[in-house]
């Protein structure tokens, strides 16, 4: 991390620290949805699931939080080069945490539907393990944004494609159970959903990772994203 | 002194392409001493043609001396010593032959402070063109006040009382006129030593739109206080501290992502 002297204006320095501790906060927030969503959707337990969905609001209202200050400090600071960096970050990153939070939100409200008897374990191991990978993904790149620490951020960013892959046997796999019984089609459809949900969290974390790359660096990473997702492809196969 | 690393030694191959209208003024090794005090240490610096150059940098960084370099004001301090090399289009402007009063009507001056001479607005502006020459005739020199002050955007308001004092106008229109007298005699490069630090907001972005009309046909260098309008105004900057040039580029990196820490810690206002 590079050492930042503080500026000879103090309040600008608080200015930009609450709004590090406000995206702090509001990646907590996201990380207990997500973790609390799959665990509703793995156990059916719908009491936490109306929870998960209740909750988002709070992390909404950071958003708009986050929003607030950032063009208060704007107004009144005029910040150039990496001060402006940073308040532009805190902003993209407040909205990929906000998508995530509704992802999490999406997934919550599907284990209402989902109380049929068909639950197959090795399904649901799937989305835990994808779920896992993303978390981890998320913690990882949020770290990566307090410590300003580009390499973290850039395994991040390269550690995408795993989840895509697992997405994409995972429709493999649901494919099968529904070709099988047409019974099972609706429980599927929604775990295909929830699946894709926890893969696009994963693209936000990745988001996240560009982000904090150019606030560091100044510039975009321009090395080519490695892509795990053939999903097109096999649309094209059936 | 021999550790100095000289800029034109560490910019990348990538930033010296060509400008687009070329280079109007090209410095080479300036160094600048008021009696033992040295205020200039080795700068070097390509000034392109048609564009806008802002200098910015702490009180004392130099960045004022390197601007009166560039029309010879530095000859009318006693103490003052300059070495180096200064060219505006090839020619030296140190070379013997060159006239100097000539090198000021081509490089004009707007300073912090308006200062139009306590005479008609008319007489403002037409005195270079007279003394220098420029107009043949009465209609004529009529012609070069009126585009003068045209270009410098005052026409339309003093042109109803051109025989009003000039000290009579408002501080912006003062040095708007200010302007007008330096267009008045054709120069090339206009230099301004923080023209709008003594003006209210509105009469500085008049300056400031004005520069942007100005440089389609004037290569103009700026000395500015203000990080905002260095920002606004230039396609460069130039960054000086402690009469070193510590960094130089286009305007929307060094306001964006610049590459010297010095300069970071200077524009986001860390220094010192």
């Amino acid at each position: 991390m590079m050492v930042m002297q503080e500026h000879t204006a103090k309040a600008f320095d608080a200015d930009l620290q609450d709004l590090s501790r406000m995206v702090a906060e509001m990646g907590g927030l996201a990380e207990k949805q997500i973790a609390d969503s799959i665990d509703a959707l793995t156990k059916r337990d719908s009491v936490r699931a109306e929870r998960v969905i209740a909750a988002d609001l709070a992390i909404d209202n950071l958003q708009r939080e986050i929003e607030d200050r950032s063009v208060l400090t704007i107004a009144r600071r005029q910040p150039m080069a990496v001060d402006l960096r940073q308040i532009v970050s805190a902003l993209r990153i407040a909205n990929d945490l906000e998508r995530i939070g509704d992802l999490a939100k999406n997934i919550a409200k599907r284990v209402l539907p989902i109380t049929t008897e068909f639950h197959p374990q090795k399904l649901i191991r799937g989305v835990e393990h994808m779920s896992a990978l993303v978390l981890a993904q998320l913690k990882q790149v949020l770290d990566s944004y307090a410590s300003h620490d580009v390499e973290k951020a850039m395994a991040v960013w390269n550690g995408d494609e795993e989840v895509d892959a697992i997405c994409t046997s995972l429709f493999r796999e649901l494919l099968t159970y529904m070709m099988e019984d047409p019974r099972h089609i609706t429980f599927c459809i929604h775990l295909m959903f929830s699946a894709k949900n926890i893969e696009r969290m994963g693209d936000h974390a990745t988001n996240i990772a560009e982000t904090v790359y150019f606030m560091v660096q100044g510039r975009p990473i321009t090395d080519e994203r490695p892509k795990g997702d053939t999903l097109a492809a096999l649309a094209a196969e059936h | 002194m021999n550790t100095m690393v000289k800029v034109s030694d560490i910019v990348p191959a990538a930033e010296a392409h060509a400008p687009e209208h070329g280079t109007k003024v090209v410095a080479r090794d300036v160094n600048v001493y008021y009696g033992e005090k040295r205020a200039l240490f080795d700068v070097s610096l390509d000034i392109p043609a048609r564009s806008v150059m802002a200098l910015i940098g702490p009180s004392g960084c130099g960045k004022s001396t390197f601007l009166r370099c560039l029309n010879r004001m530095n000859d009318t301090i006693p103490i003052a010593r300059v070495t180096g090399r200064i060219e505006i289009d090839g020619r030296d402007i140190h070379s013997a032959d060159l006239d100097v009063v000539q090198l000021r009507a081509n490089v004009g001056m707007v300073f912090q402070k308006p200062n139009p001479f306590p005479k008609s607005i008319y007489e403002n502006v037409a005195y270079g063109p007279r003394i220098h020459g420029l107009a043949r005739s009465k209609s004529e020199l009529d012609g070069v006040v009126e585009s003068s002050l045209r270009r410098a955007g005052l026409w339309e308001e003093v042109k109803d009382r051109l025989g009003d004092s000039g000290t009579g106008l408002s501080g912006g229109q003062q040095q708007r006129l200010c302007i007008a007298r330096a267009i008045a005699v054709s120069p090339e490069v206009i230099l301004m030593d923080e023209p709008c630090s003594a003006l209210d907001p509105i009469a500085t972005a008049k300056i400031e739109e004005l520069m942007d009309e100005l440089r389609e046909n004037y290569t103009i260098v700026i000395v500015t206080h203000s990080m905002q309008q260095a920002a606004r105004v230039s396609q460069r900057t130039a960054f000086f501290h402690l009469g070193i040039l510590v960094e130089t580029g286009p305007t929307e990196k060094i306001f964006t992502n610049p590459s010297d820490k010095k300069t970071q810690d200077y524009i986001t206002g860390r220094f010192g």
